[in-house]
């Protein structure tokens, strides 16, 4: 990705006017008709009661989108994705209340239980009735008394459009131009909601920010978009999703993430992604195609990506940083495991541009059953970004015969004084593990998962503590039946 | 009785490599076998842990009068049955207190037992470490990962310390340990020793039995074993080699 060009094509995005603000029908309808045209997004952005410049942003995206592909060079396969039958909007629907634990599907049950998640929460997660007087509800009103004491905005994307217009309009689509990729378009042109952050110039986020515990986080669904600023010296450690199963109608997820670090932030954004992946024979399940990107804008600054990806049935994703900034540091830890017929395509891209920059990535694919799991990362180094480094470590771990696991490493060093380093391993789990477990009396489905971890421990241990607990469960549950 | 092999042959991808063994451990007894390598000495080892791979072809293995053959490893050794690897293996990544923990817990839940606190457990390890003088920076290791020859055999020894089993199988556990090493060793397992419990001990030197005194002494040539007697014969095998016996 030229950076250069990025950034001309955000400055042209805002800055040109070539489309007239047409007319919308003010129709009573909480459903866009199927299918994607112009009117669909006139009707999702009037919907919205959105301003003008954020109309005229999706439509430029939906014209871009219109005149390009779907990208086919990642190492999925999946049947022709039918973007004319999807409905690109339905006003957030509650979802039908059930009475009581009872009504719940057990398999997801089971799993909670296995995540040691308080009934409390399962009911929540699974959408059953609850009293008022929850925990989580006295929890969430301190959480934004104590945020709003330290200047930290924490939104749905719908309201920041409202309430702070300017900043987004500053930052949105300055990091994952529309123009970026086949999905970036698609989201730009008909996002639904999402997550805006701000923290202020100087500002230590005193908690870990968790999409949990933000308003209004219920069925954004779809084409979501977040938004998080960390304004100079700021930091924030954002976590994403939860290790909770989730199911969705809705097949196909093109979700856009930007970070924006300014001069001395650091933004942490950890994400545990166990979107539904379809059963053990490779019915159903989503298809999430995500562009998450971030930019060191200043010098010293730094933005590290941590995730667990377990669940989809196709995953592709790569989170990415911009090294912009002198000095600036960009860190990518990954655990992609892939089970049954699973296909997962994720890695990184780091773009040094700023002297001094410093990249690090750590990627752990784990492959079961007749699952595919590719590393795909770039490494650039600009002709500029003297002095620049980066490591990356991809291991692959195989568990059975069915499964394949690929690496795909691009390097481009642009200048001498800077190093690449790139390691990779493959290794299965062997039957002396097994045993020697099992004969200290830990089953196999147990040996596995602790076998897994231990391989995983490296990336795991960025997430911060409580999550970090939950997503070694995960691992294991997600790897059950994959012996026998 | 707590061992009662009768019988054995075993065949790894086909081959036979027991041809008919047969042996009884009771409760408070140790038992050497000592015999040329290749002899079969691992492979009844891992006949009795019930590893993969192991074929039983013919004959029983009787552990505290149930029949164990088609037992899965876990459930074997969650009932008692331990063994010190000639050949310990390195899990990268997982902590020794993890390990421990995930092991003592599958025992405690297999036998009905309450699992022990955190603290109860680290203390439980303290303990033990100090029996097998192990130095206190075990904890946060990686299984055996990076560990010396000598400080692998330690661990075994510790590990049978922390899940107590009734019938321990010490394959070569003093091969590749220091005099000061196998000593520590031998009073790890002497301690240990109790009326309840048993040892199968196997060793090429009969040094290791200067310390841990054997009741019974086997000699395994060709997948059976081909003489027994007590301690003496440890000597005069050290004496006279294996050939005599052939
Ligand atoms: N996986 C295997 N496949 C084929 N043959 C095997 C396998 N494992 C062991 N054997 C053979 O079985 C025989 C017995 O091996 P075992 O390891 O039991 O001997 P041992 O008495 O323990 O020897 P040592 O004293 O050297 O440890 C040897 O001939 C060995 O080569
Ligand atoms: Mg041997």
């Amino acid at each position: 990705m030229n950076e250069d060009k990025d950034q001309n094509n955000i400055l042209e995005e805002v800055t040109s006017k070539e489309y007239q603000y047409g007319f919308y029908t003010n129709i009573e309808m909480d459903t866009a008709a199927v299918g994607l045209t112009e009117e669909t997004i006139r009707f999702i952005s009037a919907k919205k009661n959105e301003p003008e410049w954020l109309l005229e942003f999706r439509l430029k995206a939906f014209q871009h989108w219109l005149t390009i592909e779907e990208p086919t060079w990642a190492h999925l396969h999946h049947p022709p994705i039918k973007y004319q039958d999807i409905i690109y909007y339905a006003a957030p629907k509650k979802k039908k209340q059930l009475e009581s634990l009872n009504e719940v599907d057990p398999e997801l049950l089971d799993t909670f239980k296995k995540l040691g998640i308080s009934l409390e929460e399962q009911k929540v997660l699974a959408g059953v009735a609850v009293d008022a007087v929850i925990d989580s509800v006295s929890v969430k009103t301190t959480f934004r008394e104590t945020l709003s004491k330290h200047g930290i905005i924490f939104c749905s994307f719908s309201e920041a459009v409202q309430e702070y217009p300017e900043l987004v309009k500053k930052y949105m689509g300055s990091v994952v131009p529309y123009r970026d990729n086949f999905f970036a378009a698609l989201n730009s042109a008909v996002f639904s909601d999402g997550s805006f952050c701000y923290i202020p110039k100087g500002v230590h986020c005193p908690m870990e920010l968790s999409t949990y515990f933000r308003i209004n986080a219920a069925n954004t669904g779809q084409f979501e978009r977040t938004l998080l600023v960390a304004d100079e010296d700021a930091y924030v450690s954002y976590l994403e999703g939860c290790t909770a199963p989730q199911r969705d109608e809705n097949q196909l997820h093109a979700a856009i993430v930007e970070i924006i670090a300014e001069a001395g932030a650091e933004v942490k954004y950890s994400t545990v992604q166990n979107w539904y992946p379809g059963d053990k024979n490779g019915k159903g399940g989503i298809y999430n195609f995500v562009t998450k990107r971030g930019i060191c804008k200043g010098d010293h600054s730094k933005i590290s990506w941590t995730q667990v990806e377990t669940g989809s049935a196709i995953t592709w994703k790569y989170p990415s940083c911009i090294l912009k900034g002198d000095h600036s540091i960009g860190e990518f830890y990954s655990v992609a495991v892939t089970n049954h017929y699973q296909q997962a395509d994720t890695g990184t891209k780091m773009i040094h541009l700023g002297k001094n920059t410093k990249s690090t990535i750590i990627s752990k694919g784990i492959s079961a059953g007749f699952s595919n799991n590719s590393y795909r990362g770039m490494v650039r180094i600009a002709k500029k970004a003297s002095n620049s480094r980066n490591f990356s470590q991809c291991d692959s771990l195989l568990l059975g015969s069915k499964c394949g696991a690929h690496t795909f490493p691009y390097i481009n060093a642009g200048n001498e004084t800077s190093v690449v380093e790139h390691e990779a391993t493959t290794s299965k789990i062997s039957e002396d593990q097994l045993f020697y477990c099992q004969q200290r009396g830990i089953d196999s489905e147990k040996a596995i998962g602790l076998i897994v971890n231990g391989y995983a421990k490296e990336v795991l241990n960025k997430l911060p503590m409580e999550f970090a607990v939950e997503a070694q469960k995960l691992l294991a549950i997600t790897l059950e039946g994959s012996v026998g | 009785m707590l061992l009662n092999i009768n019988n054995l042959h075993v065949s790894i991808n086909g081959k036979e490599i027991l041809k008919g063994l047969n042996l009884i451990v009771n409760e408070g007894e140790v038992h050497a076998i000592m015999g040329p390598n290749g002899t079969g000495k691992s492979t009844l080892a891992a006949a009795i842990t019930g590893r993969n791979g192991y074929e039983i072809t013919q004959g029983e293995i009787w552990y505290k009068e149930e029949l164990i053959n088609e037992m899965l490893p876990n459930e074997r050794a969650n009932k008692g049955v331990f063994l010190s690897f000639q050949y310990p293996v390195e899990i990268p990544g997982v902590s020794m207190t993890n390990f421990m923990r995930t092991a003592l817990n599958a025992k405690h839940e297999f036998e009905g037992l309450p699992i022990l606190t955190g603290g109860e457990f680290l203390k439980r390890m303290e303990e033990k470490k100090q029996l097998v003088e192990i130095q206190a920076k075990l904890n946060n290791r990686s299984v055996n990962e990076g560990f010396s020859g000598g400080e692998k055999k330690k661990n075994e020894i510790f590990q049978m310390a922390m899940l107590e089993p009734a019938l321990a199988i010490l394959d070569e556990t003093d091969s590749g340990l220091d005099i000061d090493a196998l000593k520590v060793v031998a009073k790890g397992v002497n301690a240990l020793r109790s009326n309840d419990n048993g040892f199968v001990v196997i060793t090429h030197y009969q040094r290791l039995l200067d310390f841990i005194v054997p009741d019974f002494v086997h000699v395994m040539y060709d997948g059976r074993i081909v003489k027994s007697g007590g301690k003496e014969l440890a000597f005069e095998l050290e004496e006279k080699g294996y050939d005599w016996l052939k």
